[in-house]
């Protein structure tokens, strides 16, 4: 039943975005060739970052783009919300302009006034991504947990046995031995984030998905949240250890209190780069690879494009499965990272000391 | 939206979609899971256990019963020898009251036969005296009426004797 609901939820979905998309696709291809004769010369750098980065509408492929609400807000002009579509028409629309993919307020001249600060709570390309993994991680677990009702006293099926070891993973090897016994308290915590962090590692993968766990505010929310766990959670040892190192002589006190008090801002800081790096590298290395295809285009003529495409093929290949690998992989340090962080603040005795 | 600055509405969007993924995972989906997890970990674990436990009381249940048969096939044994011995003993004092019943009887028969020749002798004695006393009484008759014929009986009587 589950499953047949989850299907028809995905269907439905597959079908409205295509059917919108298909309609933008249309508009833009009518408004294009009107504007641009002349052929333009591929821009690598632009192309990747043009695909990394967040933006209003969500581009499956060249002329194929899903508008997206964009919700604005000005102090003297309130909330404004219109579809992203409009900017592919018009530079200036409703007042707003948009500029290197950033929105300003229009001024008189129809040029950008910078000096208004515009609050942009878009659903971006990025947020869009976001609540469609949001629901599938509501759609998934709510599965996983009527199989753990439907099948009690049973053996595990179906998608409940296939993320059980997953659970269990995040449970038994990151959770326990690194927080302790009082896990349970933050195990909700990890498995969020971990399920979070692999969900729209592997949505980025996919083609035309968003860079949602490459994008730093995205990180950012993440990293703050262990920080405020790990620092709220805190017992009288961890804040002792903070400034009052045991076993240090007092004239060095002077530099290792802030040593340590910069290490509690550093651990979440390295969390936040960490994934946002090695999400963002990996795009930015599948994207540079099939640009050089283009690359070859511009400088030897269709012939050598087509001609280096099938090493290109392989590389990217390649490097796709090592992204699928890197997927998991930073969901894991992320997670695993956070429970150690945490079970260094809540620990009791300073045994396991010798971490530092 | 630049590449390291973060921007203000995705912060925003994420905080929020993060928050209420946290809470409503956490409520729907992690308590009832990890809950059903260990319950079924206890279960097995309980299983287990039992299962030990079980193993143990039939290795005493079995040591037992081989203790019982034990008992049992001594029991039998000596049973066995008992009844033997008082057989044995039944044959031997049957044998023993034969052999005597026997020698009574064969002493009694002996005994009888004994009386029996001794009564037939005495029979044979006095036939003989009532004979002896008959010739002797017919003897004397005719030596009472003649003396030849006295002479002649004597001599046929003496003939006679010597005939037989």
């Amino acid at each position: 039943m589950s499953r047949f609901l989850i299907r028809k939820a995905f269907l439905s979905i597959v079908l409205f975005l295509s059917t919108l998309a298909a309609v933008t696709a249309q508009h833009d291809e009518h408004h294009d060739h009107g504007a641009t004769g002349e052929k333009k010369k591929f821009n690598v750098g632009d192309m990747i970052m043009h695909h990394i980065k967040d933006d209003h509408g969500w581009e499956f492929a060249h002329g194929l783009t899903l508008p997206l609400p964009v919700i604005l807000y000005t102090q003297d002009k309130g909330l404004d919300v219109f579809s992203s579509s409009h900017f592919a028409h018009e530079a200036n629309y409703n007042g707003y302009v948009k500029e290197h993919n950033k929105i300003y307020r229009a001024g008189a001249n129809g040029e950008a006034d910078k000096t208004i600060k515009v609050y942009d709570f878009s659903i971006t390309k990025n947020v869009a991504s976001l609540l469609l993994s949001a629901a599938l991680l509501l759609l998934v677990f709510f599965s996983v947990r009527k199989g753990y009702e439907k099948n009690r006293g049973k053996a595990p099926k179906g998608l409940q046995s296939f993320l059980e070891p997953v659970i269990l993973f995040v449970r038994d090897e990151i959770a326990k031995p690194n927080i302790g016994p009082k896990y349970a308290k933050y195990l909700p915590f990890l498995l969020t984030l971990f399920f979070f962090i692999l969900f729209n590692n592997l949505l980025g993968l996919l083609p035309g998905g968003a860079n949602l766990t490459g994008n730093i505010a995205i990180t950012m929310t993440l990293a703050v949240i262990t920080f405020l766990i790990v620092n709220l959670s805190g017992n009288k040892h961890y804040w002792a250890h903070l400034f009052k190192p045991t076993g240090v002589p007092v004239a060095l006190l002077p530099i290792m209190i802030p040593v340590e008090i910069v290490g509690v801002f550093m651990k979440p800081f390295s969390l936040m780069v960490r994934l946002f790096a090695n999400i963002t590298a990996g795009h930015i290395i599948i994207l540079s690879l099939l640009g050089l295809i283009f690359i070859a285009n511009d400088l030897g003529g269709s012939g050598m494009g087509w001609g280096v495409s099938p090493l290109i093929i392989v590389f990217s290949l390649f490097m796709n499965l090592i992204e699928l690998l890197v997927a998991f992989l930073q969901a894991f340090i992320f997670t695993l990272l956070t429970s150690m962080y945490i079970g260094s603040a809540i620990e009791d005795s300073h045994e396991a000391d010798h971490g530092h | 939206m630049d590449l390291l600055i973060p921007d203000i509405g995705l912060l925003f969007w994420m905080v929020v979609v993060f928050g209420l993924l946290y809470f409503i995972l956490s409520k729907f989906a992690w308590a009832p899971i990890t809950e059903s997890l260990k319950e079924r970990e206890d279960d097995i674990q309980k299983a287990l256990d039992m299962a030990e436990k079980t193993r143990i009381e039939m290795a005493k249940l079995q040591a037992d019963n081989q203790k019982l048969l034990a008992e049992a096939r001594a029991e039998r044994d000596a049973i066995l020898r008992g009844a033997k011995e008082t057989a044995d003993r039944v044959i031997a004092d049957s044998r023993d009251k034969a052999t005597e019943e026997g020698n009574r009887i064969i002493l009694k028969a002996r005994e009888e036969l004994q009386t029996e020749r001794q009564a037939m002798v005495a029979e044979v004695k006095r036939e003989v005296i009532t004979l002896s006393l008959d010739i002797a009484e017919k003897i004397l008759k005719k030596e009472l009426s003649d003396k030849k014929s006295q002479e002649e009986l004597v001599k046929s009587l003496v003939a006679e004797a010597r005939l037989n």
